[in-house]
C-alpha cells in the first residue's frame, strides 16, 4: 500500500501545483485580470459584476499576493469558482455541474470501451502476426494520427448529414426532461452512438499498436515457450502473455488518458454535445476566463483521478510493485 | 570498446503516439522487460532499416516539408481574398478552384497550400524545443540519479506527464492575447513547455541504464569529465531515442497547434490547417455536405501525422528488432519460395531467417535479426512447430 500513497502524495502535490497555476496565469499576463476579463463582456457590465470579478480575483481588499492566493483557495474549498461572463449570472460551479454528467457518460465509457476493444485487438494482432492482420497496422497509423474532430467531421456528414441514420448532435431531443423513462434512454443513446464511436475508433487505435509491440515481445519470453511446451491449451498460453503484456498499458494509462479526454472535449465540440468540451468552446469564443479556469481545474482533478485509480489497478495486477514496497 | 545500441527499454514501442504504450522503464516492475538485445553494429555507421515504413514515412515528409517552402508562393489565389458573388454559397471543386472555395468564396487549395507553412513551421519549432529540453533535463536527472537534483527533474516531468496538456494551453492561451495568437515561434515554444516531458522520461531510463554500463564506468575511472562522459559515451547511444522523441514531439505538434487553432485560440487569419478547420467548423461544413471544405485540411493534418509516425515506427523496429522480424521473415519466406520456414510464426517463436547460402539471398537485412536472435529460440521454433501446425488444423 505504500506504493499507492506515494502515488497519492505526487497527485495531491500536482493537483494543488494546478491550482497555482490557474492562480498565476491570469496574473502573469499583462494587465489586470479584472480588465482582461471586462474587455471582453462587450457592455453589460454592471457594477456588481466588477465587484464579484474583483472578489474573485482578491483585488478589492488590497491584499498582497499570498493573501490573494489563500483567498482563491477559500473560494476554491468552498466550490466557489467565480462567476461565467459568458453565461452571466450562472457561476462557473453551476455552469460544469450541468455540463458534468455529459462528459463523464460519454467520455467515461467511451474510454473503457476503447480501452478493452483496442488491448483485445492488440493481442490479435501480435498473436497473428505476419498474416493479413498486421495491415490493420497502418490504418490504426491514420487514426492516431488524424484529429479526433476531423474524424468527427467525416462521421457526422456521411452517418448523419448524409445517410441520416444518427442525429446531427446534441445529447437528446426533448427540450424539457421528461424523467427516467424507456424513450428519453434510447434518445440519449441514440445521440452518444456517433460521438462515442468516433472517441473509441481514434483512441482504441493507440491501445492495438501499444498492447501489439509489447505482446510480440513477451510471446518470446521464456515462460511462454515453457507454457507452450507443456501442451497447454493455446487459449491459457495467450492469456498467460496477455495478461503480462498489458502491463505496461495500465501503466502508460496515465500518458494516454490526458490525449484521450482532450480529443474526446474536441469531438463534443464537432457533435454540439452538451459537455465540458461544449462550455469550453463557449468559454473559448466568449473569452470567459473564470469558466476556463475552473474548466482547467476539473479537467486536471479527473485526469488525476483515473491516474491514481490506474496505479491502483496497476499494483493490484503486479505483486511485484507489492512486494518492493 | 564496445558500442551496442543499448536497447533494453523495455521493449515498449516508443512509437505508436507513446499512447498506451510506453512502458516508463523506470518504474519497478513495468512490465515484463525483455533480455538486452545488443545488435553488433560493424563500425560505427548506424543503419537505418531500409523498411517500407521508413520510405513511405520520409517521403510523405518531405512532400509536406516542400509545401511547407513552396506552398504559399504557388498558391493561385490569396488565401483570404473574397468576394460575394454566389450569395454565401461555397462551391464544389471546379477548374478555377480545385478544391472549392469557403463561404465567403475563398479559395480551399491556397489555404491548404498556405496553411502548410505555419502548421509545418509550429510544429517543427515545438519539436526541436522540447527535444532540447527533454535531453538536457533527461540526461541530467538520468546521470545524477539518487541525488535531490534527480527527484526534482522527475517530478517536474511527471507534474507536466499528468497534467491534461490541451486544457493547460487553452487557459494560457485564452490569456495570452485576445484576438488570437499569431506568432508561430511564440506557439511553437509554448507547444513545446507541454510536449518535453514524455522524452525526457524515456531519455532518463535510458540514462540510467547507460550509466552502469563498463564503457560509461570505465570511462570514469580514467577521469574523464562528467561532461564529456555523458556528452561523448552516454548521448550517441541515446541518439535513436533522441530522434524517437522528437518525432513524437512534432506529432504532438501537429496535433496539438490544429486543436488550438480549431477553438480559435490562433488568429484565423493566420492560415493554418486548423483555423481552416475552424472555420469550416464555424459554417457547418460537416452538416452541410462541403466536404471539399473540411476534408483536404484534416487530411493533410492526418497524413502529416501518418509520416511522422510510420517513421517512428521505424525506429522503433531498429530499437527493438522483435518488432520488426516478422516482416523480414514473410518476405523472406516469399522469397525462398516458402521452403523450410512455418509460414505462421506464433507464440513462443521469434521468427528468425537464416540467410541460407541460397542463391539471391538478401543476407544485409537478415543479419541484423538473425544475429540478435537467441539460438534457444531457433531450436525451439523448429521443434514445436509440427505441433502448433496440428493446433491450427
Amino acid at each position: 500500500m505504500r506504493v499507492i500513497a506515494r502515488r497519492l502524495l505526487f497527485y495531491i502535490v500536482t493537483a494543488i501545483l494546478a491550482v497555482t497555476v490557474t492562480f498565476f496565469i491570469p496574473r502573469l499576463m499583462p494587465g489586470n485580470p479584472v480588465e482582461a476579463v471586462l474587455s471582453h463582456l462587450m457592455g453589460n457590465v454592471t457594477p456588481a459584476t466588477i465587484r464579484s470579478l474583483e472578489q474573485q480575483y482578491g483585488l478589492d481588499s488590497k491584499q498582497g499576493l499570498w493573501g490573494q492566493y489563500t483567498t482563491f483557495w477559500v473560494h476554491l474549498a468552498h466550490g466557489n469558482l467565480g462567476v461565467s461572463t459568458s453565461y452571466y449570472p450562472s457561476t462557473v460551479t453551476s455552469v460544469i455541474r450541468s455540463a458534468l454528467p455529459w462528459t463523464i457518460g460519454l467520455v467515461g465509457v467511451a474510454t473503457v470501451i476503447s480501452f478493452v476493444l483496442g488491448t483485445l485487438l492488440g493481442v490479435l494482432v501480435a498473436w497473428r502476426r505476419g498474416t493479413w492482420l498486421d495491415n490493420l497496422l497502418p490504418a490504426t497509423t491514420f487514426f492516431q494520427a488524424a484529429p479526433y474532430f476531423f474524424v468527427a467531421f467525416i462521421a457526422l456528414d456521411i452517418f448523419a448529414n448524409r445517410l441520416g441514420w444518427f442525429p446531427t448532435g446534441r445529447a437528446y431531443n426533448q427540450l424539457d426532461f421528461p424523467g427516467f423513462n424507456a424513450a428519453y434512454v434510447g434518445d440519449v443513446l441514440d445521440h452518444a452512438i456517433l460521438p462515442a464511436a468516433t472517441i473509441v475508433l481514434c483512441s482504441a487505435a493507440g491501445w492495438i499498436v501499444g498492447m501489439r509491440n509489447v505482446m510480440v515481445t513477451t510471446m518470446d519470453e521464456d515462460y511462454v515457450l515453457v507454457a507452450q511446451a507443456k501442451g497447454l491449451p493455446k487459449r491459457r498460453v495467450i492469456w498467460y502473455a496477455a495478461r503480462n503484456a498489458v502491463l505496461p498499458s495500465v501503466s502508460g494509462f496515465s500518458l494516454a488518458i490526458g490525449f484521450v479526454v482532450s480529443g474526446a472535449l474536441l469531438t463534443e465540440i464537432v457533435f454540439s454535445y452538451p459537455g465540458l468540451g461544449w462550455i469550453l468552446l463557449q468559454a473559448v469564443s466568449g473569452r470567459d476566463y473564470p469558466l476556463l479556469q475552473g474548466i482547467f481545474l476539473i479537467i486536471t482533478f479527473a485526469v488525476l483521478l483515473a491516474n491514481l485509480a490506474a496505479d491502483s489497478v496497476y499494483v493490484l495486477l503486479d505483486p511485484r510493485t507489492r512486494q518492493e514496497a | 570498446m564496445s558500442i551496442g545500441t543499448g536497447t533494453d527499454l523495455g521493449g515498449t514501442g516508443l512509437g505508436g503516439l507513446g499512447v498506451g504504450g510506453s512502458g516508463p522503464g523506470d518504474q519497478p516492475g513495468a512490465g515484463p522487460l525483455p533480455p538486452p538485445v545488443s545488435a553488433p553494429i560493424r563500425g560505427r555507421r548506424i543503419q537505418l532499416p531500409r523498411s517500407p515504413k521508413i520510405i513511405a514515412g520520409l517521403a510523405m515528409l518531405a512532400v509536406f516539408l516542400i509545401v511547407a517552402i513552396i506552398g504559399p508562393i504557388v498558391a493561385p489565389y490569396s488565401p483570404s481574398a473574397s468576394s460575394s458573388t454566389t450569395n454565401g454559397v461555397p462551391q464544389p471543386p471546379s477548374a478555377a478552384h480545385w478544391l472549392g472555395t469557403t463561404q465567403t468564396q475563398q479559395d480551399v487549395f491556397s489555404q491548404l497550400l498556405a496553411g502548410g507553412r505555419s502548421t509545418i513551421l509550429v510544429a517543427f519549432l515545438a519539436g526541436i524545443a522540447a527535444t532540447i529540453l527533454s535531453v538536457v533535463i533527461g540526461v541530467s536527472a538520468g546521470y545524477l540519479h539518487g541525488r535531490w537534483a534527480d527527484d526534482l527533474l522527475s517530478m517536474l516531468a511527471n507534474f507536466f506527464l499528468v497534467m491534461p496538456a490541451l486544457p493547460l494551453l487553452i487557459v494560457i492561451f485564452g490569456f495570452l492575447s485576445p484576438a488570437g495568437a499569431t506568432n508561430d515561434l511564440l506557439i511553437g515554444l509554448i507547444i513545446a513547455i507541454t510536449g518535453w516531458a514524455w522524452g525526457a522520461r524515456v531519455l532518463r531510463a535510458q540514462t540510467l541504464s547507460l550509466r552502469s554500463r563498463d564503457y560509461v564506468e570505465s570511462a570514469r575511472i580514467v577521469g574523464e569529465r562528467g561532461w564529456r562522459v555523458v556528452g561523448f559515451e552516454i548521448l550517441p547511444n541515446l541518439a535513436p531515442i533522441v530522434a524517437a522523441s522528437f518525432l513524437f514531439t512534432v506529432l504532438y505538434g501537429v496535433g496539438t497547434y490544429t486543436a488550438l487553432a480549431f477553438l480559435g485560440l490562433v488568429n484565423p487569419e493566420h492560415w493554418s490547417w486548423g483555423s481552416m478547420l475552424f472555420e469550416a467548423q464555424n459554417s457547418d461544413a460537416e452538416l452541410s455536405g462541403y466536404w471539399w471544405w473540411y476534408i483536404p485540411p484534416g487530411l493533410a493534418v492526418a497524413f502529416l501525422g501518418t509520416s511522422l509516425a510510420l517513421l517512428n515506427f521505424g525506429i522503433d523496429e531498429f530499437i527493438n528488432p522483435r518488432l520488426r522480424a516478422a516482416g523480414v521473415a514473410r518476405r523472406q519466406a516469399k522469397k525462398s519460395g516458402g521452403q523450410g520456414l512455418p509460414r505462421r510464426f506464433e507464440l513462443g517463436l521469434t521468427p528468425v531467417v537464416r540467410s541460407r547460402p541460397a542463391p539471391g539471398a538478401a543476407a544485409s537485412t537478415v543479419a541484423a535479426s538473425t544475429s540478435t536472435t537467441s539460438t534457444t529460440s531457433v531450436a525451439a521454433s523448429t521443434s514445436t512447430t509440427p505441433r502448433t501446425r496440428e493446433q491450427t488444423s
